[in-house]
């Protein structure tokens, strides 16, 4: 069974064309790795998949349901999340407010309970407290729970985007260059948890990363892109000696000047 | 659980509630005597300001939206009430509504929420455009939206035209206008510690974020605004039945930038913030009227302002809550974990 697709998506900006008939199918529990060198349009993908913008043609499924042109919050609550390249955290609010503010499936109390704080406001509220707060321990960050978020180091809140976007219980998770910045214990660091939380929510994930020392070692199949085509897929071993990658990320022998002139 | 602080926040809580309404029969029994009338009547307008600075803390301070269009909202909940008071009563009996029988009290406060209903329906008209503008070109939109407001009142005869209403009775004295602070605090408060208003901050730290993560960003905006105007049109409705005379042009661009110097000098961020802005910044520059310095009234006024904005530029409070508006069961949660 195949749990995300995407048929042909293409996208231009003006004339300019970032992304052409990408194709995509993930598996229920893969972890696919996207790579490719700078303006490639893997972060487009990443856009297009989640809703921020509007493909040119094309269509993107998820467990058969076709979710093309749906507003982005509509996509993130039929089951994909996504965290950002450059940190897009909700920096005023604490920690635990960034998680809750994603969660808010949990929640089910009306207007008028909130207008005047009822009983059932305060239990799903508390209930509410707990789970986020489990999440953030999960992730090692409940120390940070009541501090605002853009006073974290910034490993830490690399973590805890990713916490957040747990919060809203995805079934696919796209991670935008989660080892990007980060040292190489982090990076380390970062990959472990990677994969503890692929098996701990039986997640999919889809994740986009320049740290070759990352997406080799956790990735069990890649796309390699470049100029918005998808050049190379397939298991990582055989992705390093394609020569077409190599050629992508290192350009080609005869466009270069001779080697002795 | 912390059983010791729950008794000290009842302490506080009962305290400053034992002072507001200590206040507010002080100010009754003033009320009675002309001389005092005048003071009474700063009292009751910082209570009004309060509403409105705090109302309009929804759009531009949690949704972080720049709407210049709030006295409009005020306008439409003014009207909205002295319609239902005043001016169809004047057509179907002759006369307005007296203050002597309980039915007219009734009505008046019933016209109260139908000012707010009938603002907060303009909250959501004016609220669309939010969707697709940001910044700068929003709050042009909402500014020409308010004047528009004041124009159609100025057109309409039925309505007094720029003539305005006189002789509005005076239903709102301290005793009304005491429960609806009270009330609309309260209600308030109760929004800023809910998910909405969670929501309402997610969507001005990062809109494209939020709305990532399944927050229906549309639906955070309007419900802003509409809270906001319903506010605003409840303080409005005060305001008229108050001062018992009202014209277009008490609710022109002026009157917005008030609220906008209260909010932002207080604090935009919090209702402890819209307080201490509406509370201070109504008293200063009528507390410079005693001290007798003529002209020099409106000089010392602004150079306020800029020492503040200088020494405190989030506001006086910064991104503080008085103690006691925060709920005791959230101040348990963050106790639950141990202090930050």
């Amino acid at each position: 069974m195949i749990l995300f697709k995407t048929a042909d998506l293409t996208h231009y900006f003006g004339g300019l064309r970032a992304l052409s008939h990408f194709n995509i199918e993930l598996n229920p529990g893969e972890l696919v790795g996207l790579i490719g060198p700078n303006g490639a349009g893997k972060t487009t993908a990443f856009n297009l998949i989640s809703g921020i913008y509007k493909p040119t043609s094309g269509s993107i499924f998820i467990d058969n349901l076709d979710i093309t042109g749906l507003p982005a919050h509509r996509i993130n609550r039929l089951g994909i999340s996504r965290t950002f390249q450059n940190i897009r955290l909700f920096h005023d609010m604490s920690c635990i407010d960034n998680i809750k503010v994603a969660s808010r499936m949990c929640l089910d109390y009306g207007l008028f309970s909130s207008l005047f704080h009822l009983p059932s406001f305060w239990r799903q509220e508390h209930r509410l407290d707990d789970y986020c707060y489990e999440l953030l321990k999960m992730l090692g960050l409940h120390h940070y729970a009541n501090l605002r978020a853009a006073s974290l180091p910034y490993g830490q809140q690399r973590r805890l985007e990713i916490a957040r976007a747990l919060a809203t219980q995805p079934k696919l998770l796209l991670l935008d260059e989660p080892a990007a910045g980060m040292n190489p214990a982090e990076t380390r660091e970062l990959i472990q948890t990677i994969l503890w939380i692929k098996k701990e929510f039986k997640l999919t994930i889809l994740i986009i990363e320049h740290n070759m020392h990352v997406i080799m070692n956790i990735s069990e199949r890649i796309l390699v892109m470049d100029f918005g085509e998808t050049i190379a897929a397939g298991q990582p071993d055989k992705i390093r000696s394609d020569p077409l990658v190599v050629a992508a990320y290192l350009g080609k022998m005869e466009e270069h000047a001779p080697r002795n002139p | 659980m912390f059983a010791k602080e729950h008794g000290i926040h009842l302490q506080k809580l009962i305290l400053v509630i034992g002072i507001f309404i200590a206040l507010q029969a002080i100010m009754g029994g003033l009320a009675r005597e002309r001389a005092f009338q005048y003071y009474v009547r700063i009292y009751l307008l910082i209570e009004i300001n309060i509403i409105l600075t705090a109302s309009l803390s929804f759009i531009n301070g949690h949704t972080g939206q720049f709407s210049l269009g709030h006295a409009g909202f005020m306008a439409i909940g003014a009207y909205s009430s002295v319609m239902i008071t005043t001016v169809l009563p004047r057509l179907i009996m002759g006369s307005a509504l007296n203050t002597g029988s309980w039915e007219s009290h009734a009505i008046f406060i019933f016209s109260i929420f139908i000012g707010g209903g009938a603002a907060g329906l303009f909250g959501l008209i004016i609220g669309f455009p939010s969707l697709r503008l940001r910044g700068d070109y929003l709050a042009i939109v909402t500014l020409a939206a308010g004047e528009v407001i004041r124009a159609l009142l100025r057109f309409s005869d039925f309505l007094g035209g720029p003539r305005g209403i006189p002789g509005i009775p005076k239903f709102a004295g301290c005793v009304y206008i005491g429960l609806f602070f009270m009330l609309s605090i309260w209600i308030m408060r109760n929004i800023v510690f809910s998910h909405f208003s969670r929501g309402y901050i997610a969507v001005r730290d990062n809109e494209l974020a939020a709305s990532c993560m399944g927050i229906n960003t549309t639906f955070q905006k309007v419900s802003a605004f509409i809270v906001g105007a319903f506010f605003a049109g409840i303080a409005g409705g005060l305001f008229a039945h108050m001062s018992q005379y009202i014209n277009p042009d008490n609710f022109g661009f002026l009157k917005t930038l008030d609220i906008l110097i209260f909010l932002y000098v207080g604090g935009s961020r919090t209702l402890a913030g819209c307080i201490v802005g509406a509370g201070l910044f109504t008293l200063v520059p009528e507390g410079l009227r005693l001290v007798n310095i003529e002209n020099w009234r409106m000089v010392i006024y602004p150079l306020g302002l800029i020492v503040v904005m200088r020494f405190r530029m989030n506001g006086i409070m910064g991104s503080r809550e008085f103690g006691f508006l925060t709920p005791w069961k959230y101040k348990e949660m963050l106790l639950k974990r141990g202090k930050p």
